[in-house]
Parts: C-alpha cells; sequence; structure tokens
C-alpha cells in the first residue's frame, strides 16, 4: 500500500511509430494542487486519457487509491472517484445547463441531495443564471465552466483538467484560479494549461512535459525558473 | 431563453390525444368494417414506429432489425397460443421472447463496442436470416409442438386473443385493443425519457464519451433501451398477428426499410411523428393501391420518392414542421406583444 492518492508507474503510450508517452511516472498526494506543462504534443493530453481509462497504456501501470486501474472501463474509474475535463469541451450541447450537472450529481447522489448538490455547485462555478439555457448555444468559456460543474458535482477524489482556461475571458480565468485553489482543500486537482500566468498563481509543484517524456518536476518557482523550461517554452513565455 | 411555449413534445401528445379520441369513439360507431380492420393493423405498426423512433430518434441506435423482433414477437404469439392453448399468456410470453431475444444481441453488440455501422449491419442480416429461415419452413417437419411453421404461408391459424369467457375477440375488440396498446406504447416511451434512466439514455446519444467520463456504464443504457423496443417491437407483433396472422413478410426488407422511411418521415428525436408518418404514409400506400396505375405507381417506388422528397425538402420531418408552424400562427396571434424570439426554434430543441 503507498500513501498516494494516484501513481502513474512507468506510462508508455504507442501509437505505431509515435511515442506519445514515454516512461512517465508521476505520483500525487491527497489535497495536492499540481499542474502538468509542457509545449503542443508533448503528450500531457494522452497521458490524462491513459489516467483515466480512454486509453489502455502500451505499458505501465497506473494505481488509484492504491489499486491498480489499468484496463478499467472510463465510467468505472470514474466511479472510484476520478472526474476529467477534456481538452475539447465534452458536454450534452441538446440539453441544459441544469440538465448536464443533474445527471452529472444523480449518477453518485440520491435525488433529493443531487439537486441541491447541482445548484450549489452551479452558484459557485456562476453559472446559475444560465441555468435553462442550452448548452450548445453558449459562448466556449461557458462551455468549459459547464463542463467543469458536471466534473466537480460527484464529488470527486481526483480532477483532471485539460486547458481549463481557454477560451475563457479573465475575469472568468480568475474565478477559475480562486475555485481551483479551493477545491484542492478537499480533492487533489492536476491542471493541464498553457496559460502561464494562471499556472503561476495557482502552482505548487509543476511537472513538464517534453516529447513525451518528464523535463523537469519541482516546485513551482524552481521550475519555472529552470533554463531548460524556458528553452523549451522560448516564444511562449511572455511574461 | 424559456422553453417555447410549443414544443415537438407538447404538439405530439395533443396530436395524439385527438387522434385517439377520434379512433376510440368516433370511429367504432360508424361501423365501417375496412376503416376499422385497417385501422388495428395501422395501430400495430405505429407501435413498430414507435420502437424504432425510440432507440433511434433518443438512444442514437440504428437498428434494422425492429422488423426481426416485430415477426419474433408474432411467431412467438402464434406458436405458443397454439401450443398452450391460453392466448393471453402466449401474448404476455411473447413480448418477453422479443424483449429477451434483443437483449441477446444488444448484449453482443454493445459489450463488443461495436461501431454505428456493424450495429446496422448486424441487426439487418438478423432479419434477413429470420425472412430466409422462415421463408423455408414449409415442410410438414417444421413444427413446434402442435404449431406448422408453414414456410412462406405463414401460419393462418393463428390464434386470436380471448376475452375473459375464453371466445375469440371481435375485430371491433381487437381494434380498440390496438388503439388503447398504442397509446400506452406512447406515453410508456414518453415516461421512460422523463426519468433519469431516459435522461442518461439522450445524453449518450448526445456524447457518449462524456457519459463515460460521469461514469455511466453506456452500454447497460443501451442495453436497457434496446430490449424495451425490442419488447415493443414484440407487441406489434402479437398485435399484427391478430389484425392479420403471422407471415415471413413481417421480417422482411420492405417492412424495415418502410419502417425507417416513417421515423425519418415523421421527424427523427420526436415519437409521435414516426406514429403520424406511419399512419399518413400506410393511408397513402392504399389509396395508391386502389388507383391500379399499374408499375409507374408502384408503392415502393413511391416510398423511395417521398424518403428523398423529405431527406432533401424537410429534413426534419412532419413533426418539427409541424411544430415551427404552430409557432408562427402563435407569434402571429400575440403580435404586437414581444415576438419570439427568432432563432430560437432552431437551436437544438429536446423534442419528443
Ligand atoms: N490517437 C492518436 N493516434 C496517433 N497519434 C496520437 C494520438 N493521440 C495523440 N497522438 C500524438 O501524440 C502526441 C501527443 O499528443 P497530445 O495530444 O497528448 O499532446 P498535448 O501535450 O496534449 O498537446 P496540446 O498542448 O496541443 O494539447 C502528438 O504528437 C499527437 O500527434
Ligand atoms: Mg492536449
Amino acid at each position: 500500500m503507498t500513501d498516494y492518492l494516484l501513481e502513474a508507474r512507468n506510462l508508455t503510450m504507442r501509437f505505431g511509430g509515435v511515442v506519445a508517452v514515454r516512461d512517465v511516472s508521476l505520483s500525487l498526494r491527497e489535497g495536492e494542487l499540481h499542474c502538468l506543462i509542457g509545449p503542443n504534443g508533448a503528450g500531457k493530453s494522452t497521458f490524462f486519457r491513459m489516467l483515466s481509462g480512454q486509453y489502455r497504456p502500451t505499458s505501465g501501470e497506473v494505481l488509484f487509491r492504491g489499486q491498480s486501474i489499468n484496463g478499467q472501463s472510463s465510467a468505472k474509474i470514474a466511479r472510484a472517484g476520478m472526474g476529467i475535463k477534456t481538452q475539447v469541451p465534452s458536454v450534452f450541447n441538446a440539453m441544459t445547463v441544469r440538465e448536464n450537472v443533474m445527471l452529472a450529481a444523480v449518477r453518485a447522489l440520491p435525488p433529493n441531495l443531487a439537486r441541491r448538490r447541482c445548484d450549489e455547485v452551479m452558484k459557485r462555478i456562476g453559472i446559475s443564471h444560465l441555468a435553462a439555457e442550452k448548452v450548445g448555444i453558449l459562448a466556449h468559456g461557458q462551455r468549459q465552466l459547464v463542463e467543469l460543474a458536471t466534473v466537480i458535482a460527484p464529488r470527486p477524489a481526483l480532477i483532471l483538467l485539460d486547458e481549463p482556461a481557454a477560451g475563457m475571458t479573465g475575469e472568468e480565468v480568475e474565478g477559475l484560479g480562486d475555485l481551483l485553489v479551493e477545491l484542492a482543500r478537499s480533492c487533489s486537482v492536476i491542471v493541464v494549461e498553457h496559460d502561464m500566468s494562471f499556472i503561476r498563481r495557482i502552482a505548487r509543484s509543476i511537472t513538464v512535459f517534453n516529447q513525451g517524456s518528464v523535463l523537469v518536476e519541482g516546485p513551482a518557482d524552481q521550475v519555472l525558473s529552470d533554463q531548460r523550461v524556458r528553452d523549451v517554452y522560448l516564444g511562449r513565455e511572455v511574461a | 431563453m424559456k422553453t417555447p411555449l410549443v414544443t415537438s413534445g407538447r404538439l405530439g401528445a395533443v396530436a395524439m390525444i385527438l387522434a385517439a379520441a377520434w379512433a376510440l369513439f368516433i370511429v367504432p360507431s360508424g361501423g365501417d368494417m375496412t376503416l376499422i380492420l385497417s385501422g388495428s393493423i395501422y395501430c400495430a405498426f405505429g407501435i413498430l414506429a414507435l420502437s424504432l423512433a425510440l432507440i433511434w430518434g433518443f438512444g442514437g441506435i440504428l437498428s434494422f432489425g425492429q422488423t426481426a423482433f416485430f415477426g419474433i414477437g408474432g411467431y412467438a404469439y402464434a406458436v405458443l397460443a397454439l401450443n398452450i392453448g391460453n392466448t393471453t399468456t402466449a401474448a404476455l410470453l411473447a413480448i418477453l421472447v422479443a424483449a429477451a431475444m434483443a437483449a441477446a444481441i444488444g448484449y453482443f453488440m454493445f459489450w463488443g463496442r461495436l461501431g454505428d455501422v456493424y450495429l446496422g449491419v448486424i441487426t439487418l442480416v438478423l432479419s434477413l436470416i429470420l425472412y430466409r429461415f422462415i421463408n423455408q419452413t414449409s415442410g410438414s417437419e417444421w413444427k413446434i409442438g402442435k404449431a406448422p411453421l408453414g414456410g412462406f404461408n405463414g401460419i393462418p391459424s393463428t390464434p386470436i386473443l380471448n376475452d375473459l369467457d375464453g371466445n375469440p375477440l371481435w375485430p371491433e375488440d381487437i381494434y380498440v385493443l390496438c388503439v388503447v396498446a398504442l397509446i400506452l406504447s406512447y406515453i410508456l416511451c414518453r415516461l421512460l425519457l422523463a426519468t433519469y434512466f431516459g435522461r442518461v439514455v439522450v445524453a449518450l446519444r448526445e456524447n457518449e464519451l462524456r457519459a463515460e467520463l460521469l461514469g455511466y456504464d453506456t452500454r447497460l443504457y443501451k442495453l436497457g433501451v434496446f430490449s424495451i423496443a425490442g419488447g415493443l417491437a414484440g407487441l406489434a407483433g402479437v398485435l399484427f398477428a391478430n389484425c392479420v396472422f403471422v407471415s415471413p413478410n413481417m421480417f422482411s426488407l420492405t417492412t424495415s426499410s418502410q419502417l425507417l422511411v416513417w421515423v425519418i418521415v415523421g421527424g427523427l428525436g420526436t415519437l409521435a411523428g414516426p406514429v403520424m408518418a406511419c399512419f399518413l404514409l400506410l393511408a397513402f400506400s392504399a389509396w395508391l393501391g386502389t388507383l391500379n396505375a399499374g408499375v409507374w405507381l408502384d408503392p415502393n417506388l413511391v416510398m423511395g420518392l417521398v424518403l428523398t422528397l423529405f431527406v432533401l425538402v424537410l429534413p426534419k420531418g412532419i413533426l418539427p414542421l409541424m411544430r415551427s408552424g404552430c409557432d408562427r400562427a402563435l407569434a402571429a396571434f400575440r403580435r404586437p406583444a414581444p415576438a419570439a424570439e427568432p432563432g430560437e426554434a432552431m437551436i437544438g430543441e429536446e423534442a419528443r
């Protein structure tokens, strides 16, 4: 037994000749807020897909709450307490915001509690005024918020967020930062982001991916001042 | 934007209520036997249309196999009734047999995670195999208990459902039974879709990945709705067996393609629409038949034209079209009060 909530051990994912993720290990304790950064195509989303059961790793193992979840379906992993926000917002477009969040909540809670949880989450994320809207008509950033609401509604133990700030207004990004810090008090969070000022604001520990492998790993200030990271991000780093 | 006043669900329900009132109170008093007989058959097909409307329009599962379950329901009823004598038990069992067959086939399809195309092919092949198989059972060695399968002739001795005293029902009674069964099936589908089970089914049609990532085992939900639709098709088969008698044509490609046309013409994603289209197109075919126009008005050809016309010109189908018509009429009626927001009707309405 380990005291880690999540342990990825030597994960590798090959697509034919392409090695999208190569021998990556990562451990996460309960209540940790961890950031994952790296240039386009570094393998961040692929790594998330292996954790959440969408891809079965070519080799390596994922332990969640001390149990191997290799080969388990996404649904089963989700029921075990892992929630994921995908890079492209994945929501039920023809349904209302409330229906989206409610479907997420009612999977984990009895209907009356789910209803309360649904209202609570919509309020916290600031989408209550959109409750009756069809998700398909919302702006990209708002859809991101709806998806985030569906991810946190069942109270998962681990939340994976793939570029949650994309398409959001400055104000929304700020709110998102506060939310993530707050969330990390009750569960563990891994965030993939390109927005460096956002990363700087929330990150305590960071892993940098490059070409499928871990380039640097460590406390935020240390990683962000690392010359190799600056090289990889050259041209991207504005601040 | 609030839910618009006129939705396909509400309009469909109103249409169904009006049609039911007409069918139950006006038609029988006229005493027109042809209307009674064809009305019964139409209702049986209406239930079949509902079964496809449910799984395709709401579950996103395109099945060419509803006719298979339709035929299985009919044949199971005929065979069971001939063997056990009690027609009510036979009818209930036949519906269960159809649902169980759907569950068995669905298990392999959904647990095998077959793609949509393979799903369509497998269900189509199932219908074709059954059609072929039943067609070649004319020899006297093809018997299940006391029931001869009869090959292409079908089973003309299919027993009719009995009343409480054990006497066969009159055609008028069968008619009422068929109408009531159609109404109840419609209500069942509406209720089903309003439950969380139903919402999840719609959700996985919308975005299967998200449903999985939220923790729903989508295979189970698909299996559930597929089995229910199989049971509905079975019920349609039992009723059809009581209106006519069972024959291999129940499994035929003509039947399954007609079914597809009804759902598309009526409006994919609605329940009442396919039922309306089923009635209209059956009546239209019957009328074409009376014209005696020979090959130039071959009913299949005309159905093909109707389908093409709808796909090209009115791809949303009859019910959504009626709905936007009502919307416009209401908006005109209410002017100069604030008109309905334009574009509202266009946006992914959850039609029923
Ligand atoms: N299903 C797949 N089949 C083949 N190659 C894939 C597949 N998925 C990802 N890849 C490849 O794996 C590599 C890593 O992709 P991935 O999407 O994980 O990167 P990323 O770090 O998330 O990038 P971004 O910041 O652009 O989102 C890329 O080269 C990509 O082309
Ligand atoms: Mg990515």
